[in-house]
């Protein structure tokens, strides 16, 4: 297929060749363009339940213990009794919705949906490196999720011993019921996820590496496609480690063997556990889990990147310094993980060593922030939907990341560990912020898959209402976590002590529910759009990049007829050499005209 | 039920927005041109000053949010390391704030000023050296500030000297409550391990260790203040996290392991008490709690009692079902009171005596129960040292 890429006469007997039928183009497609589409759907229903899942126990937070017809109905008899939902229930809900939100929609559905889009698209190849390993990773992926969900339908419950699943807790079925079938079914959704993951990421990797087009050196490439780059690069170092993880857990739960385990009396039983230790999973864990957080990040930082530079109409600010900070966070996401474990019981000196490398990780993202505003700074901004979106990242990146220099000191760390401050942190630096960069990409993208425009007004109302609830769930959020307010509690009303912040809950609920609900505008808009938007033009945000050099229509190997050359970086916005405001890659330097960056 | 309709409503509010914009876009008919999905002027116009109001509600927000619920926050902390904790937390929220507030206000501002314009040009602005070097080289700086004092910090709170004087107790974790084991007179904890678990020996001792046999096993926490406290933790189930967020302490117990986390109690619980901050969040607390009684009343069920303030050690490791409720109560005393209250304790030996002398012969299974955990408890032995 490498080999294709560059060979006109080949291209177009190939697609002559090509008679689809409907299962080849719509369900085992081996064009990238389509798989993506797919990634994108399956990525938009998980998204549906695991937002569903957190509006249930926002709701138990806000009134615990209340009677809700709507908990009866969707939990069913045995996890909620007359509408109330049980302890059992609310562990579980909290366990899938983060397993969801950061594995299938987060990881797979963002990384999946745009760099199985962009990457070819943007770096003027075919297809990827191979087609039918991309067809694999998908429907693995696919696969997952199915037994992922099906574990919810299991008769103990699902998985609940929290995403994280600390062993002895999910090992033991004797210490919750979800640790039995549940977290077995988690565990086999969670081994073919990370095989699917790593296919993804070994195709992306090879096709940047490989089949660039002529001209497209790598400091000429998209700055979506170095995060792209950089993230596949980052799973291929840390996804095995968790599959490692995973397997020794499954060995100690089915097998009898002592990896994590040891000295445990449960169940008026002494287990025969003798030697592990559960420290050991946390390292584990956390080798892939810290850089997990960049996974979900880079990509949507690398979005941002390129549509805050289409709709500024301006260059990205620092390109190089763009790329060097991608690639320090990368290096330096790998040897942080210890962060998440200061009060483990690890070696206190560890602590220090990862408090230091966690703080520096500060600095190229810092180094990002403020490219991001420099680059809007004299910019004549295009104020789309998609770039609400990457402004609204830009924000909550700057908001929640600053609280990770709390989190990142093993001094305060202490304190507010496991407190809803962390929760209030994580999700407003990776949840919200990638999720406002996969919302940046339906929005800008959306054209180029659908060949069809989102309503922008819609688009409009989709951001106000998130942005404004994002805030509104999240910002007081951190108040009831320095309070001391521990999170993975079905209900706070057995500590008086916490009696005051209950009206907080309440008012963090309303507005989550509020911008829950609204989420149904987009995926209206959504759906409708895909049949009913009005006809998309080729480059309709006059953007430089080579995937608008396409037809608007899909076809297979992108470009009819040769693919193009490129001559240009992808930032030649309001060059000062041309009267146009932006200069898409493919057009030849002009006689005399100065590369006017460095 | 109120709830319900509250999100039927939101879902019907959301329904008629949406009614809404397709009319908006209905009335747009004549310019229905490909590109009408694209940001015109005036749509660049009217988000630009969106953009400007969002700032003013992240600004007002924030100021509204320190008011209202900036009191709820752990106030002053109940030991001796804590002040150092906290001053590095007030530092860090320093320079967080001023980050935060510029950051935020350049962002939506460039936003707002620069939005899109049909025959404006944008300055071609690819890079900047000096720029970039200099917020690359100030974060690096006031980060290394805050590391070294982070630092400094950690290592006074977690490495407890072998030479220094402290008391001894043990933390002992099970799912869902928690014990203590104080040393005794000798401050030295006896060997233990889950497979000495056996009736009243509930968290293991070893009691053929000469150790153990001052060992007191009490399930509510007393402290002496201005004495530095070694706790050591142990689990004998799943992973739970001793929680004391009063004292800014916190350890995971982890099984299979000892760990620990010392500190030195400042106040008394009577004092803490009476510390004006805390008099009035427990006049707070009780005021919306007595509001809360008299809707329980009015539905038939008891009230709640009033509350007074009581240390808490709280787990905060999810570890099973009943973890939301698994937490002891600490008492720090006077050292006199402290004193007293350990003084009449009886021992572990001699509550297993007893609880070994009452149902004598109960049932014969405990026997051959009992000769079981001793061979395991051979292993365990071996296994610890």
């Amino acid at each position: 297929m490498s080999a294709e890429g560059h060979d006109h006469a080949i291209d177009h007997e190939h697609e002559h060749h090509h008679k689809d039928t409907f299962i080849t183009k719509y369900i085992f497609s081996i064009d990238h363009k389509m798989i993506a589409k797919q990634y994108l759907i399956t990525g938009i229903i998980m998204g549906i339940i695991g937002v569903g899942m957190s509006m249930l126990f926002r709701m138990q937070l806000a009134w615990p213990e209340e009677s809700f017809k709507i908990f009866n109905i969707l939990l069913g008899d045995k996890f909620a009794p007359n509408g109330v939902m049980t302890n059992d229930i609310y562990l579980a809900l909290v366990t899938i919705h983060g397993t969801i939100m950061v594995f299938f929609v987060l990881t797979a559905a963002l990384s999946g949906t745009f760099s199985n889009l962009l990457i070819p698209l943007q770096i003027g190849a075919r297809d990827m490196a191979s087609g039918f390993m991309n067809m694999i990773s998908y429907w693995l992926f696919f696969l997952s999720s199915i037994i992922m969900v099906s574990s919810l339908f299991v008769e103990a419950g699902p998985a609940s011993a929290g995403w994280t699943i600390y062993p002895p807790l999910s090992a033991l079925p004797q210490a919750i019921p979800g640790s039995g079938l549940g977290m077995t079914l988690w565990l086999v959704s969670m081994a073919i996820f990370i095989a699917s993951s790593l296919m993804g990421s070994l195709n992306y990797v090879v096709t940047v590496i490989n089949l660039r087009t002529k001209g497209m050196t790598m400091t000429r490439l998209p700055l979506t496609i170095w995060a792209f780059f950089v993230t596949a690069i980052i799973g291929i170092v840390s996804f095995p480690v968790l599959l490692s993880a995973a397997l020794l857990l499954i060995f100690d739960r089915s097998f009898g063997t002592s990896f994590f385990l040891s000295d445990i009396y449960i169940a008026g039983e002494v287990l025969h556990y003798q030697g592990g230790s559960p420290v050991l999973f946390e390292h584990l864990f956390w080798f892939l889990g810290h850089p997990e957080v960049y996974i979900v990040l880079l990509p949507a930082l690398g979005i941002t990147s390129e549509v805050i530079a289409t709709n500024s109409r301006k260059p990205i600010f620092g390109y190089r310094a763009m790329i060097m900070s991608i690639l320090a966070i990368a290096f330096l996401s790998t040897i942080v993980w210890g962060h998440h474990m200061f009060i483990s019981g690890m070696n206190p000196f560890l602590g220090s060593v990862f408090t230091f490398t966690t703080l520096l990780i500060a600095i190229p993202s810092a180094v990002k922030a403020f490219n991001y505003i420099t680059t809007l700074w004299k910019g004549n901004l295009q104020l789309n939907p998609a770039m609400l979106f990457s402004i609204g990242l830009v924000s909550t990146f700057i908001t929640g990341g600053l609280t990770g220099i709390i989190l990142g000191d093993s001094t305060l760390d202490i304190n507010v560990h496991d407190t809803y401050f962390v929760v209030a942190h994580f999700h407003l630096v990776m949840g919200i912020s990638a999720l406002y960069g996969m919302f940046a990409g339906i929005y800008h993208w959306f054209p180029r898959m659908f060949g069809r425009m989102l309503n922008k007004n819609l688009g409009y109302v989709h951001f106000w209402v998130t942005a404004i609830c994002a805030y509104g769930v999240f910002f007081p959020m951190h108040f009831i976590g320095l309070a001391g307010l521990p999170r993975r509690y079905y209900t706070n009303t057995n500590f008086p002590l916490f009696d005051d912040l209950q009206n907080v809950n309440v008012l963090i609920t309303t507005f989550a529910l509020i911008g829950g609900a609204f989420q149904l505008v987009f995926l209206y808009n959504f759906f409708s759009s895909i049949f009913y938007g009005k006809k998309a033009v080729q480059n309709p945000w006059k953007s430089n990049t080579l995937e608008w050099t396409a037809p608007v229509e899909h076809i297979h190997g992108n470009w009819p007829g040769e693919i193009p050359h490129v001559y240009r970086w992808p930032y030649d916005y309001s060059n000062p050499a041309h009267d146009v405001d932006f200069v898409p890659q493919n057009v030849p330097m002009k006689e005399g005209e100065e590369v006017l960056h460095h | 039920m109120t709830s319900l309709l509250v999100i039927i409503v939101l879902v019907l509010l959301a329904v008629a927005l949406w009614q809404l914009t397709k009319i908006f876009d209905l009335t747009q008919v004549g310019s229905n041109s490909d590109s009408s999905e694209i940001a015109t002027d005036n749509d660049n116009n009217v988000q630009g000053y969106l953009m400007f109001g969002f700032l003013a509600f992240i600004y007002i927000f924030s100021i509204y949010g320190l008011f209202k619920w900036g009191p709820l926050v752990l106030h002053t902390p109940a030991s001796a390391h804590g002040g150092e904790v906290d001053n590095l937390m007030n530092i860090t929220w320093v320079l967080i704030f001023i980050v935060q507030a510029i950051t935020q206000v350049l962002l939506h501002y460039f936003a707002f000023k620069y939005r899109g314009k049909k025959d404006q040009k944008a300055l071609y602005f690819a890079d900047n050296n000096k720029l970039e070097a200099i917020w690359s080289v100030i974060p690096a700086v006031v980060l290394a500030g805050l590391i070294l004092y982070g630092l400094f910090a950690w290592t006074n709170i977690m490495f407890v000297d072998e030479d220094e004087d402290t008391i001894v107790i043990e933390l002992y974790a099970q799912q869902f409550n928690w014990k203590a084991r104080y040393s005794g007179n000798d401050n030295v904890l006896g060997k233990a391990n889950v497979r000495f678990i056996e009736g009243a020996n509930a968290v293991g001792v070893d009691l053929a260790d000469p150790y153990s046999q001052d060992d007191i096993v009490v399930t509510e926490l007393h402290i002496p203040k201005g004495k530095k406290i070694l706790f050591k933790m142990r689990s004998q189930d799943v992973l739970h996290s001793a929680y004391m967020p009063h004292f800014r302490a916190q350890m995971n117990c982890v099984p299979g392991m000892v760990t620990q986390f010392a500190f030195e109690p400042i106040y008394t619980t009577a004092e803490y008490r009476e510390l004006p901050f805390m008099v009035e969040k427990v006049a707070n607390i009780n005021a919306l709690r007595s509001k809360k009684s008299i809707e329980l009343v009015a539905k038939g069920e008891t009230a709640l009692d009033p509350y007074t303030f009581d240390y808490l050690l709280l787990c905060n490791k999810i570890c099973g079902a009943s973890h939301y409720n698994m937490q002891m109560k600490i008492i720090v005393d006077t050292p006199e009171d402290y004193k007293a209250w350990l003084k009449d304790k009886a021992t572990i030996v001699s509550e297993v005596k007893a609880a070994m002398a009452e149902p004598a012969a109960a049932d014969g299974a405990s026997g051959t129960d009992s000769t079981k955990a001793k061979d395991t408890a051979a292993v365990a032995v071996t296994a610890m040292k």
